[in-house]
């Protein structure tokens, strides 16, 4: 858990992944025999030759904020980077890359019901636009700033979409050394932004098959969508989303592998949202490909919620994955 | 003056042959190889000192405009807008219409004949035609046919000082850029001078070059929004008129390569070239399709910023055009402190 929570903390709004990538390129170090990146940033580990090429890719950027604009009072307009929830977002602090620090704020008499993101703003202490600009520039980025907390079940992060993924992805690496595959661990950059990343990447590499680690929403909180995914109900292996229909060769071999480790999984069928294989699974000929899911409550908050069983399920389902003989 | 010319052409989405046949002939001259591909962007090569990296510049040919889509018994056009326009645009304005070009204008019934209803809400391209001066549908068709294309008509022109007036800036401002960058002699790395297709649909034709051409790095060179105009609050602007060539940091479609943008900011600065970020992450333009292509693609955008976009007459200021043609130019030149 301790990389994981240092996979949270880093600030890394999608299309400025390179801190992140530095940190994931470092924890690479001896579990990967060919470590690079490609002209878009994605950062891609291969391990082992032999058997099927198959692809694993977790997406490593987090949704945050952009700067468009300094007002003559110093105070910072922006707009986002993915999906922000703007009643979550009043009131949170966020951290620019240089380490300046800010408070996102509404304008007066605008209800949060009815507030666009063009009201809000960005409070950054300090007096004048000259100030400000010292501080902060057009282009700059920030992202959501919240402490990682850990209960004997849980943990509350901030950016555990898609940190947790990451992390799944190194901690299989890690267990899976002994594969007789072709492993391509690939870290994608911009997936916040519409997986923007993930098609190069996976264009390059020309996978067997190709499964995402992501994280995806469940039903277990007052006022959900009906959906089956709980947290605590282990692994989800991905049928369908807003992007993908998984290909059922992929999901019988994931609950196959599931059924031999005795791994809890649950069935996710996601209504709205998308994942990297989105556009993995439509590249040059087309590519079969499912994906494991981190059962998580509160999605692009700062207080994002998740069990460690079902994330230790989720590294014990991609280790065998990993490991599969054809 | 090249602009004026492409400004002028007709060259609605999906019908660009007008504008490709006047690239051609005022490229040949600098080109060592040309190909016009199967949706109808046009390549022009130059080769370089090194075939180590390959760079493309894009300019889209299309420009927003119409399609006729019905004729009415009594000679009037039905259309559908091709690319976003704001029908609130349109009415009243002059067009021209099918391969005969021949001359029409948006119709709207007179004031007192509307109901209250149509005088209150904004009103709806359904609810326009286009006259081209026919008394029956027999002799609208003699001159068009259903899915004919149209667009506006609108003379180029200088306006108040340093200043242009026109249709079509995005992106002829961009393909008039590309036209002048060609001529550059001894260019460091082969490069690609791509005027696309179909930008206006979803950057369509950009796609299909860049999977084609595999660079190794992309410049898109634009007409992009400019809203300082009254009214608007300066937060909101996007790009300022005069303000100097509009480098992308992030739109709707493209995250910029961030060390290609900030060098090129840079180096514009350095050599005296004036320059502003796009501030704003909404629209689009190629660089969507291209950074997204192969196995990816080192990307960055910039543009002129153009008052009025996708509307008969929108305005730009010739400085801001020549800063990006010089920004243009150290792309190609420089490309080898850039990439």
């Amino acid at each position: 858990m301790e990389l994981l929570k240092k996979l949270c903390a880093v600030t890394a709004p999608s299309g400025n992944e390179a801190p992140i990538c530095a940190l994931i390129q470092e924890a690479l170090s001896g579990i990967a025999d060919e470590v690079y990146t490609d002209a878009m940033g994605n950062l891609i580990a291969k391990k082992g030759s032999g058997g099927k090429k198959i692809m694993f890719a977790a997406h490593m950027d987090e949704i945050g904020v952009l700067v468009t604009f300094i007002e003559e009072s110093g105070l910072v307009r922006f707009q986002n980077l993915g999906g922000l929830r703007l009643a979550t977002m009043l009131g949170q602090r966020v951290r620019f890359l240089n380490g300046t620090i800010g408070c996102v704020q509404l304008t007066g008499g605008v209800e949060i019901t009815k507030a666009k993101l063009t009201d809000f703003y960005i409070d950054i202490g300090a007096k004048d636009k000259a100030e400000a600009e010292k501080l902060v520039n057009i282009g700059d980025v920030a992202g959501f700033i919240a402490d990682f907390i850990q209960t004997e079940t849980a943990v509350m992060a901030k950016s555990l979409d898609n940190r947790v993924g990451c992390y799944v992805l190194l901690e299989a690496l890690k267990r899976a050394q002994d594969t007789e595959n072709e492993i391509y661990a690939v870290f994608t950059v911009q997936e916040e932004l519409g997986l923007r990343g993930a098609g190069v990447a996976a264009h390059a590499i020309n996978p067997d098959m190709a499964i995402a680690l992501d994280v995806t929403a469940t039903g277990d909180t007052p006022g959900a969508e009906t959906m089956h995914v709980k947290l605590g109900g282990g692994a989800a292996i991905k049928i369908k989303d807003g992007g993908i229909l998984s290909h059922p060769d992929v999901v019988a071999a994931m609950e196959q592998a599931a059924q031999k480790g005795d791994i809890l999984t649950q069935r996710e069928i996601l209504l709205s949202g998308r994942t990297d294989v989105g556009v993995i699974h439509l590249t040059r000929d087309g590519i079969p490909s499912g994906a494991i899911s981190v059962p998580m409550r509160y999605i692009h908050s700062p207080a994002e919620v998740a069990y460690k069983s079902d994330i230790e399920a989720c590294i014990a389902l991609t280790a065998k994955m990993m490991q599969k003989k054809s | 003056m090249m602009l004026k010319a492409l400004s002028e052409c007709f060259g609605p989405c999906g019908c660009e042959e007008e504008v490709r046949k006047f690239i051609i002939e005022k490229v040949r001259p600098y080109a060592d190889r040309m190909m016009v591909d199967m949706m109808g962007n046009l390549y022009v090569y130059k080769k370089g000192a090194s075939s180590e990296k390959v760079l493309m510049l894009a300019a889209h040919m299309d420009e927003v405009g119409f399609i006729v889509s019905d004729i009415t018994a009594d000679g009037y056009l039905k259309f559908k807008t091709v690319g976003g326009i704001d029908s609130r645009v349109l009415v009243s304005k002059n067009v021209v219409v099918g391969e005969k070009r021949v001359h029409g204008v948006i119709a709207l019934k007179a004031v007192h004949l509307q109901t209250a209803d149509e005088r209150k809400n904004a009103v709806r391209e359904s609810g326009l035609r286009i006259d081209i001066g026919a008394k029956t549908a027999d002799e609208a068709k003699q001159c068009v046919k259903i899915g004919d294309y149209a667009t506006f008509d609108t003379s180029c022109m200088p306006f108040g000082e340093g200043r242009r007036i026109g249709k079509a800036f995005d992106d002829r401002a961009g393909c008039a850029v590309l036209c002048d960058v060609v001529r550059e002699k001894d260019l460091p790395y082969d490069t690609y001078f791509c005027f696309t297709v179909q930008e206006e649909a979803g950057c369509r034709g950009a796609e299909i070059a860049a999977n084609r051409i595999c660079p190794t790095a992309a410049l898109v060179i634009e007409g992009t929004t400019c809203s300082d105009v009254s009214d608007v609050p300066a937060a909101m602007e996007v790009t300022t008129l005069g303000g100097g060539a509009a480098l992308s940091i992030a739109d709707r479609g493209a995250y910029s390569d961030k060390t290609l943008t900030q060098k090129l900011y840079a180096l514009a600065e350095e050599n005296g070239i004036a320059v502003q970020y796009k501030r704003t992450t909404m629209g689009g333009n190629d660089l969507r399709s291209i950074q997204r292509s192969g196995n990816g693609v080192i990307g960055a955008a910039v543009s002129v910023p153009t008052r009025y976009l996708h509307s008969p007459a929108s305005v730009i200021s010739e400085k801001d055009f020549e800063s990006v043609k010089e920004i243009a130019k150290l792309f190609v030149m420089q490309a080898e402190e850039l990439i």
